[in-house]
């Protein structure tokens, strides 16, 4: 552990109000009308998208592609992913072999 | 059978495959958190109180840095931004919940929100017993399953070398899943596109908000054309 014990229940007080925030916040906003605002129906229709996209490369933000081992266990990782579930379309088996394959490069191939 | 049973018995069958899904993240879960030395305690904790997976693997990496708990909290926000848009879409469906409803908006994680908004009801199920236990159950599988986790990475251990990977390949899979549907495709390409750029602009500590404020603006520039064509094609056909 890093953090002290005080730190830590901090930290999840703060993850777990900030995630609430996240879900409440819709409901007391348009509380007891329905949103009908065409703008933030077009963002609920669109948004979601694009934050996977974010979240995609912020999970991706610290690999170095300019020096070894140039982000190939994340991209063999992620074309092993996109393989698999392009063919059989089983989100966990996807997702359990996709990160067993990247564990295996970085831990026996790409040291 | 009285009506919660019976919407109990209803609910059951929905949630096996977030069973399974849940199962295995929280294991991962539980076992990333004991290898930094974050036991059942912890784990159990953060799975009860936060109940959000991807933004429980990236509490990680506050757990194991600097204390810093503004960054804690501006990630999570940003992380959990699409449940804004779960909300947006539940308003209608959870409006008469009374009671249950602040448990029911706390729970809504993905699955919940996808086994929800996709489900039709038979008339004599009460739906909202019946949103309640799938909230419930996922609740319950996701606690079970990280606490097998944690007391797993207490016995075994393992070089758990990448395993928090299991979170981009979460996003990856979520992305496929969208891409198959052709409408999704551009504010997933925005997405990625804006994000790429803020992230050589502004480098790997600070592009989050820049990203977030630059696909606004582009989706917003999408829409205009998206109706101007739109227009255009309706005059078109006059």
């Amino acid at each position: 552990m890093t953090l002290t014990p005080n730190q830590t229940i901090l930290v999840i007080c703060i993850v777990a109000i900030a995630t609430m925030i996240t879900r409440f916040l819709p409901f007391v906003l348009f509380k007891g009308s329905k949103s009908n605002n065409s703008y933030i129906k077009y963002l609920g229709q669109v948004l979601p998208y694009a934050t996977i996209g974010l979240l995609i490369v912020y999970c991706l933000r610290n690999v170095n592609f300019t020096s070894p081992t140039y982000g190939l266990s994340e991209a063999l990782a992620i074309i092993c992913i996109v393989v698999l579930h392009y063919w059989k379309e089983n989100v966990l088996l996807s997702i359990v072999a996709g990160t067993v394959v990247y564990m295996l490069l970085v831990q026996f191939v790409f040291l | 059978m009285n009506e919660k049973t019976k919407a109990l018995k209803a609910a059951f069958p929905y949630t096996i495959p977030v069973f399974t899904g849940f199962t295995f993240l929280g294991i991962a879960y539980g076992i990333l958190m004991s290898s930094k030395d974050y036991g059942a305690g912890w784990t159990f904790l953060m799975s009860l109180m936060v109940f959000a997976g991807s933004a429980q693997y990236l509490a990680i990496n506050f757990l194991t840095s600097v204390f810093d708990p503004i960054n804690a909290f501006l990630m999570t926000l940003i992380i959990n931004a699409r449940h804004l848009f779960y909300g947006i879409s539940m308003l209608d469906k959870y409006k008469d919940a009374g009671k249950l409803k602040p448990y029911l908006i706390f729970g809504l994680c993905d699955e919940t929100f996808s086994i929800v908004c996709s489900t039709e009801l038979p008339r004599d199920i009460d739906k909202n017993w019946f949103y309640f236990f799938v909230t419930l159950l996922n609740h319950a599988y996701w606690i079970l399953g990280s606490l097998l986790g944690a007391w797993a990475g207490s016995k075994i251990s393992f070089n758990t070398k990448g395993l928090d990977f299991v979170l981009t390949a979460l996003f990856v899979v979520i992305f496929i899943g969208q891409w198959k549907n052709k409408e999704n495709r551009k504010p997933a390409i925005i997405g990625i596109l804006c994000s790429i750029m803020c992230l050589i602009v502004f480098g790997q500590d600070s592009f989050i908000i820049p990203s977030m404020a630059v696909i606004l603006i582009a989706l917003t520039i999408q829409r205009k054309e998206y109706t101007e064509n739109k227009n255009l094609t309706e005059e078109g056909i006059q």
